[in-house]
Formats: C-alpha cells, structure tokens, sequence
C-alpha cells in the first residue's frame, strides 16, 4: 500500500474523529446547559408540533432569513440546497449496493455542484460589496468561503475536466469503512479536493459551521410559547425557592 | 428640561440604509452608577480591581448558566441579515450599532478565553483580550441596545442580541459598572416599592384625586383602591401611570373598566410598579426579588386575579416570566391566566358585550398603533400566537371610529423601538434616543401625511414616555401621544352606581378635556 493511501486514510479517520467527538462534545454542552426563562420570539407556536413546523421552516426554507434579506437567502438557499445534493449524491462512494433513491439522484448531483459554486460565489461577493457585510466580515469567513469553493471546483472539475478513478475511490472509502484499506488513486486533483474536505471537517466544530446544530438548541427558535401555564424552573434557579 | 442640541435626522418618505460610519456613536455613554446604586443590587460599588479576571469568571458562568448565550455566541455566520435592522443603527450609521457587530463586542472576547480557535488563532477568528478599550466599548454599545429583539426576527438562527445585552451588562455590573439609570431605579424599588420612589401617601392621594376628577367628569363614582385586603383583582400598573400624562389617563380608564365589569380591584403600596428593571441588567436574581413583591402582595391582599397595566417590558416579565420567578401561582382563581393584561381583560368585556360605548367621543382623532417591542415580540395576549397583535388594535377599533396602521414593515413583529427601551429612557441618552426614534417618526409621519392621523395609542409607558421627549424634536406635539385605555376612557358610558349623589347631575363625560 502507498504512502499517499495510508497519509489519506489516517487523515480520514482522524477527521472523522475530530468531527464527530467535537460535534458531540458541543451538542452535549448546548443540551446540558439550561435555559431558565422562556425566550421564544414571538408569535410563537403554542403547541410542541407548532414548534417542529417552525423549525422545519427555518432548515428547509430558511424562512427567517427570507424575511430578512433576499439576496442572501437565494444565494444561501442556492448553495444549501446544492450543497445537500451533492452530498447524497456522493453517499454511493459509502454504500454497496446503491440504494435506489441515491441512485436517481445521480444526474442530478453535478447541477447541485454548480449550484453550489454559484451561491457561494454570490454570498462572497455580497462580502465585498456591501459596506455592512464588508464590515462584520473577518479572515475566517472569507477562508471558509475559499474552502468551500475550493471543494465545489475541484470536484466539478473532477466531472468535467479530468476524471478520476471513480470504481477505485469508492473501493477506498468502502474499505475505510470496514477498516480494511484499499489504494486510493494517486490523481492530484482528487487529492486536493479530499485534503479541503478533511480541513472542512476538522474545522466543522470549531467554527461559525456550528450553526447548524445551533439552530436547533436556539431558544427564541425552539420553545414553546406556554410561560403562563408552566413553570420551567432552571436547576441552578432552584436553590432561589426556599 | 431645555432640548439637547443635537442634529434631529430629516424625515423622508423612505427610511434609508445609511453607509457604515465607524465610530459615531463612540461617545454616548449613559452616568455610571455609584456605590449607593450598586450595592443594594449586590454589585460591588466600584470597578474592582481584578476586573479582568472578574470578568471572565462571570461571562464562564454566563455560558453555564444560559443556553441561549452560548448557542448565540457559537451560531452567528456573518450573514448580515440582521445589520440593517437595528433603529440605532438606521438613526445613527455606526456599525456597531448593527446587531451582529455589537453581538462581536462580546464574541470576541468569548472566543478569546473559552474557544480553541480564539486561543490559537485570535487573529482569524477575531478574538481578542479583554482589555480597556473593549470595556469601554462595551459600555457604550450594550447601552445603544434597547433589547427590543427586532434583529432577532430576521436572524436564521433566532440569535436575539438582547440576550447578548443583558450578559454584557451583567458582567459589567459585577465588576463595578453599572449603569446608574437602571440601577438607581431597582434600588428604589427595594426601598420605597416603585421606580418614581412615590411612597404609600402620594398615591393615595392621587388615587383620591382621580377619583374626584373622573366624578366631576361623569358623576358617576368610580374607585380607585388601594391595599385592599379581600378584593378580586391586584392590577399591577408602571408608577408612570399615578401622575404623567398620558400614562394617567390610562389608569382612569383601567379604573372605569373595573367599574363597568362590576369587579372589585385594588392597587398595592408594596407592588406599586409594574415594570420589572432586572431584565435590562440581564440580573436573573434581581428580576425575581422584584418580581416577589407581586407575589407578597397578592398573598397579603387574599386577590383572586392579578391583571398588569400598560407597559411593555413590565408585561413581557409578567407574562414570560413571572410565573417562573414568583410562582406558583396556585392560590389565585384558575379560571384566569395568570398574569392577564388589562387589554386582555377589556377586549373580553366588549366582546362579550359588557361595556358601553360610544365611539363618536373619539372622533377628534384619527388614531395609529405602536406595537411597543417587548409585547410584540416576546409576549402574548389570548390564546393564539399573535393575540399581542390583534387584541389592542380590536380594542381601539371598539372605541375609535378612525384607525389606520402604519406600513407592514414597522407594526407587529416588525415594530421598530420607540428608541428609548431596555433602560435608555435618560437624558443622558438623549441622542440616542432621538436618533432610535428615526424609523417609528418615519413611519408615523407617513401615515399623518397619507391618512391624516392625528394620534398614536401605545400600550407601554415606556414608549409613552420616550414619544412625548421624542416627537417635539420631530417637529410633532407631545400630545399625540396616547395610552389605548384613554381611548378606552373617552369612549366608555359608565354605569351610575347606587351610591351616586343624585343632586349632581352634571351630564355624562361630555366636555372631554379641561
Ligand atoms: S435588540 Fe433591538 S436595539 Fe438591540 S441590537 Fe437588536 S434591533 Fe438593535
Ligand atoms: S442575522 Fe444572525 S447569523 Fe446573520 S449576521 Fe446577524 S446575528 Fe449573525
């Protein structure tokens, strides 16, 4: 087996590791923290269900960020939307057989990779041409954005310019999967694009992508409005209670 | 009080998205609170001397005290949907009046001290140390906030900058900084029992005074009690309500309320103020020992029924909180949400057609409503989401001929601040305020032009008080100004009672005004 394979596969399960540890570690702490008074903004679902409506509004339509503004939410969406694409699409690289759904979705995967680079390419831009955004902007959202990009392009550029081994990709991942490793295609632009997803997943719990779980544990976003009729006393509010 | 000289923006027809100026707002600071304001809260008086270190350890506790701290500092993405949402930062262009800069004050520092990447790579991810010139920022900045939670409406992530705030400025209270407005009034609270200081004897006495007023008005007795043991209902009312105007003039139609309704009510001399200054500071400990004054007086007084007067903040601590802070709540009536806002419980006597009306006593005005912040957004009235919305407004239109709403984007959850909430009502922050004011007086001004409306009813005293400074400098009258329950007042035909001196028989509520 090639050097190139095991350096590949050891910054797999590492990133995997740091991924998955750093992401549990934050969910814990977000769920062990309290949240002792009812802060939902309103008009606020009275009802649990209300509450899964409003939440799923927010990750599938990104409704409040429609409210706020237009150009960012069609470029966020875009990108989102493709992002998610693009991602079950390269689930085959993980499965054998491929389930049916990921395999219908197959043709449609590379114009979530486009699309993904477009949003992206626009969310950027805003960074640069609107004086507010320009100002909160600092070098780690450009550096994600790059990141980002980087991973869109190197990747189309796998599908439209040199194409790579793709049955000896999948037998790569297959095989970290089972913990039995396979060689994996010395192709430089397979490994620049595998490289940039490594730091994205390592970067992933220590960085703003952290709103993803975020939105989830956000109170304003996720309580439910019924403060007259419960009490909800926080554990470290209880020793006030004689 | 002269009018502070400052530059009052022109009003257009369209609010504009001013361009970034950094720094102009740098120099307004509210006074810093003194000893004798900080120590009845249980801060030290002054800046202690490892205010760093302090620091940290409060903002550490912060973090495991508040989930929404620690979601909101991890969460936000630099998306910039909230920058242009903010009346500070429309009224005034600095940019650290746009919620997300003034959510990084604290950030940074966050990430600085409790993040891996702050720690090891400060310049990447803007972390920096806590240093004087951050404190200072924090000082001015946490004080242009009102908490209004209007950039939270717009926030993919819900991140409410007013959350961040109160944080900031719990943190600076417990390291000495205090801001004297705020904390001035809680100390008074705890000695006299209401933000003004009125003892016991002024509010009996203008309690005595309304009722002779409303009597020669109408001949008809209307009661305004106070501390009595055994009535139904305590309403708890902001102490603004005892003798400003227009706040008064809402007590005497809460009052012709009662009266109409046939219940028995009383105010308290130990919870003679509504508003509940703890949540500005973000101080859990001192919002509930406010809080509990409610409770004692409730339980000395044997009431059934507690109902809040008009007042924004006051309601969203009754309404989200106090139940959490003073309750349980389980020797008043169930049959009755607990707290009930005085709107709630006025809207429920026109609709079941309990009260008399005459909406014609009205006609002087062409009226529009102010959703005042902490009702739209953090607070609820009835049983459905949005009832804060529809149930003042049916109030009105019960009793004014003339309504009209201002435009789509500044009412209901997208209200905009008065500009004077979240502890900003001084005179030391007078240009902020006017400045906060620009989106509202735009807004108003749009429909005085295009619809003739003539006056704005609000249900905060808060609003009520900023509006009255606030729209001279508008070029508009303090008078235009007016509390929903005046309204209420105006239009009510009040019911003589058996102990009506009969040899007065002046007509009923004709002359209005004197
Ligand atoms: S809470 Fe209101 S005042 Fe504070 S930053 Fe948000 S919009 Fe501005
Ligand atoms: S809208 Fe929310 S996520 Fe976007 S910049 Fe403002 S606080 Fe951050």
């Amino acid at each position: 087996m090639s050097f190139l394979t095991l350096v590949y596969a050891s910054l797999f399960y590492f990133a995997t590791l740091v991924l998955l540890a750093g992401l549990a570690n934050k969910i814990l702490q977000y769920a062990r923290t309290p949240a002792p008074l009812k802060i939902p903004t309103t008009p606020a679902p009275v009802t649990q269900s209300g509450v899964i409506f409003r939440l799923a509004r927010e990750v599938v339509l990104f409704e409040s960020l429609f409210k706020g503004n237009k150009w960012t939410w069609i470029f966020g969406w875009i990108f989102h939307f493709g992002l998610l694409l693009v991602t079950l699409r390269h689930l085959r690289y993980f499965m054998d057989p491929v389930w049916l759904p990921i395999q219908l979705i197959q043709p449609f995967g590379i114009y979530g990779g486009m699309a993904m680079v477009v949003g992206l390419a626009g969310l950027w831009s805003r960074r640069f041409l609107v004086d507010r955004v320009r100002y909160i902007t600092g070098p780690s959202d450009h550096l994600i954005l790059a990141l980002l990009i980087g991973i869109g392009l190197t990747g189309l550029g796998m599908s439209f310019v040199i194409h790579v081994d793709v049955i000896s990709v999948k037998q790569f991942f297959l095989g970290l999967m089972r913990f039995h490793i396979q060689p994996l295609p010395a192709d430089p632009l397979l490994l620049l694009h595998m490289l940039l997803v490594v730091i994205l997943m390592i970067v992933f719990p220590f960085s703003k992508l952290l709103h993803a779980p975020g939105l989830f544990f956000s109170p304003s976003r996720n309580q439910v409005d019924n403060p007259r009729e419960q009490r909800h006393l926080a554990p470290w509010a209880k020793r006030f209670e004689q | 009080m002269a009018k502070v000289k400052l530059e009052v923006p022109e009003l257009q027809p369209y609010l504009e998205i001013p361009a970034v100026t950094p720094g102009v707002m740098a120099h307004s600071r509210p006074f810093v609170a003194k000893p004798e304001h900080q120590e009845p809260l249980g801060f030290p008086g002054v800046l202690v001397d490892d205010w760093q270190e302090k620091a940290i350890d409060k903002m550490g506790d912060l973090l495991g005290r508040y989930r929404s701290l620690r979601v909101y500092l991890d969460a936000c993405v630099k998306c910039g949907s909230c920058t242009d949402k903010c009346h500070y930062y429309i009224g005034t262009g600095d940019p650290k009046n746009m919620p997300v800069a003034r959510q990084d004050l604290l950030r940074k520092v966050y990430r600085r001290y409790f993040t891996l990447a702050g720690k090891y790579f400060p310049k990447l991810v803007g972390a920096e140390d806590l240093t004087q010139e951050v404190l200072d920022d924090w000082y001015s900045y946490f004080h242009q906030c009102s908490q209004c939670r209007r950039c939270s409406v717009f926030c993919p992530y819900g991140i409410d900058t007013a959350e961040i705030s109160m944080a900031a400025r719990e943190i600076m209270d417990h390291i000495g900084v205090g801001q004297k407005y705020c904390n001035e009034i809680i100390a008074k609270v705890y000695k006299i029992g209401n933000n003004l200081g009125l003892p016991g004897p002024a509010l009996r006495d203008t309690l005595e005074g309304l009722e002779e007023d409303v009597f020669d008005d109408t001949g008809v007795k209307v009661r305004y009690p106070i501390d009595v043991v055994g009535a139904d209902i305590l309403l708890v009312t902001p102490s603004a309500d005892f003798f400003a105007e227009p706040h008064v003039d809402g007590l005497i139609g809460y009052g012709k309320v009662f009266h109409e309704a046939g219940v028995s009510w009383t105010l308290s001399t130990i919870a003679s103020e509504a508003a509940n200054f703890g949540m500005f500071i973000g101080s859990y400990e001192n919002m509930r020992r406010i809080s509990q004054r409610i409770r004692e007086a409730a339980i000395a007084l044997k009431v059934k029924r507690i109902v809040f007067g008009e007042c924004g903040h006051a309601w969203r601590v009754a309404y989200s909180f106090l139940n959490t802070l003073a309750g349980p709540w389980d020797f008043l009536d169930p049959n009755y949400p607990v707290p009930q806002h005085i709107c709630e419980f006025t809207n429920d006597l026109i609709q079941r057609g309990k009260l008399n009306l005459d909406k014609s006593q009205n006609d002087d005005m062409v009226l529009t409503f102010h959703d005042s912040c902490n009702v739209a957004r953090a607070s609820r009235m009835g049983p459905d989401p949005g009832g804060q919305f529809d149930i003042p407004r049916a109030v009105i239109k019960a009793v004014c001929n003339n309504f009209h709403d201002m435009d789509e984007d500044t009412i209901r959850e997208r209200t905009f601040c008065c500009g004077g909430g979240g502890g900003l009502l001084t005179d030391d922050l007078m240009e902020l305020r006017v400045k906060g004011a620009l989106p509202r007086m735009t807004a108003l001004n749009n429909v005085i032009q295009e619809k003739g409306v003539t006056h704005m009813a609000a249900i905060c005293a808060i609003c009520k008080s900023q509006f009255t400074k606030v729209l001279p400098y508008y070029g508009m009258e303090m008078e235009q100004i007016v509390s929903v329950h005046q309204l209420v007042s105006n239009a009510i035909i009040l019911t003589p009672g058996e102990d009506d001196d009969l040899d007065e028989d002046d007509d009923e509520s004709e002359d209005d005004e004197d």
